[in-house]
């Protein structure tokens, strides 16, 4: 039984090392990274449907309009930001060993800004020319 | 990692069938859950038959009957018997209630089980004994929130006076019976519930932080304000399901979310 397993007090435990103080930015900015994914989502979306089956001139062209450009931009960081954050969550509730948890985390960091840059210099080198 | 399967010794075995009442006519099958701290048996699930026509309509009357009648060392917890003290709380068919609130007729599973009645204790929790759970870090969560109207300005002479609107506020949580029904069928609880409060503490956390009367509304934010201890809730909603009385902790929950957003935008 957990109350016998240490000299602890219950109360003690619970409390723990206090609480963080924080959360409440990540949650918030979940919920915000949501409302600009709804909107850029549905933008990106036309976009790919406007150039299925075109070839690549085409996606030059298009992706060398300035609005289309920022758009996909302001979508590839919304969307990494949202993924890091609600993958954050998924480790902290399943994985809880110290040392993993720590490395998924940072490994998830990695992986949002590996993914976010590429395709930021994807987009960017389609905006400026190909 | 969030355990998947039973420790080996939690493993469930076939129990015992107890035999059936002689001369009974309306007979209902029990499955419950039994483990005894005292062997090294595996803990097992027993078989009971309960003559309906020689007892009450609700779970708690059967086990009642069944402790009298079958089997006097099946061990659980009743007291008043009319859903207000919370102690019978168990898993039944597979659902989070109060046995003496629980009629026989609602439980009785589907497919296989059709007709049978399955009791285990409250589930995730450490186990006494039969369908005793231990409640004592529950409780603990329910201190660590301090549950009572904290103050700086000196106390009146009489009483602390609050508006009627206000005190409305406190409908739909005040009734709290602290059966932990809710937090014991929370998975967010299941898998970190040595740092997430549950939904019990943090409805009882919301009662205390609306409280027109308390002056610590502010200290009570900073104490849930972690991404554990708070923000583990997903809105998952199995707890305003399994509350034996109809209260909905998940929007306690998003009440203190709010609460903690509106301070920082």
């Amino acid at each position: 039984m957990q109350s016998n397993s240490s000299m602890r007090t219950p109360l003690g435990r619970v409390r723990g090392l206090g609480s963080a103080k924080s959360g409440t930015g990540h949650f918030w900015l979940q919920r915000v990274t949501a409302v600009s994914n709804l909107i850029l989502t549905v933008i990106f979306i036309g976009v790919v449907i406007a150039l299925v089956g075109r070839p690549y001139p085409a996606a030059v062209a298009l992706l060398s309009n300035p609005c289309v450009a920022i758009l996909m931009l302001l979508f590839i960081l919304s969307a990494c930001i949202h993924m890091r954050l609600g993958m954050q969550v998924v480790i902290e509730d399943y994985v809880h060993a110290e040392g993993p948890k720590v490395l998924a985390v940072m490994a998830n960091t990695f992986f949002a800004i590996a993914v976010g840059a590429a395709s930021v210099y994807a987009v960017l080198k389609l905006s400026f020319g190909g | 990692m969030a355990e998947f399967n039973l420790p080996k010794n939690s493993r469930l075995t076939e129990g015992k069938a107890w035999p059936k009442p002689a001369n009974a006519k309306n007979v209902t099958e029990f499955k419950i859950y039994r483990w005894n701290p005292d062997d090294t048996a595996n803990p097992r699930t027993d078989t009971y038959y309960v003559d309906r026509d020689d007892c009450g309509p609700m779970v708690l009357d059967a086990l009642i009957w069944i402790k009298n009648k079958v089997d006097p060392t099946l061990t659980f917890r009743r007291s008043c018997r009319e859903g207000i003290c919370g102690s019978c709380a168990m898993n039944m068919d597979g659902k989070n209630g109060l046995a003496c609130t629980t009629g026989i007729d609602e439980c009785g599973g589907t497919g296989k089980s059709a007709g049978k009645v399955a009791i285990y204790p409250l589930p995730h929790m450490p186990v006494v004994k039969d369908l005793v759970p231990d409640l004592t870090r529950f409780y603990a969560q329910h201190a660590s929130i301090e549950p009572w109207l904290q103050t700086t300005t000196p106390a009146p002479e009489k009483e602390w006076r609050q508006a009627k609107d206000d005190r409305e506020k406190l409908d739909g949580l005040y009734e709290c019976i602290l059966c932990a029904c809710c937090s014991t069928s929370c998975p967010s609880y299941w898998w970190n519930g040595d740092r997430y409060l549950g939904p019990a503490a943090l409805l009882q956390a919301y009662r205390w932080l609306i409280d027109s009367r308390d002056e610590a509304t502010g200290e009570r934010l900073d104490n849930l304000e972690d991404p554990f201890r708070l923000y583990r809730c997903h809105t998952i909603m199995n707890c305003a399901n399994a509350c034996p009385k109809g209260l909905n902790p998940a929007k306690a929950i998003a009440e203190v979310k709010k609460m903690m957003v509106a301070r920082q935008v």
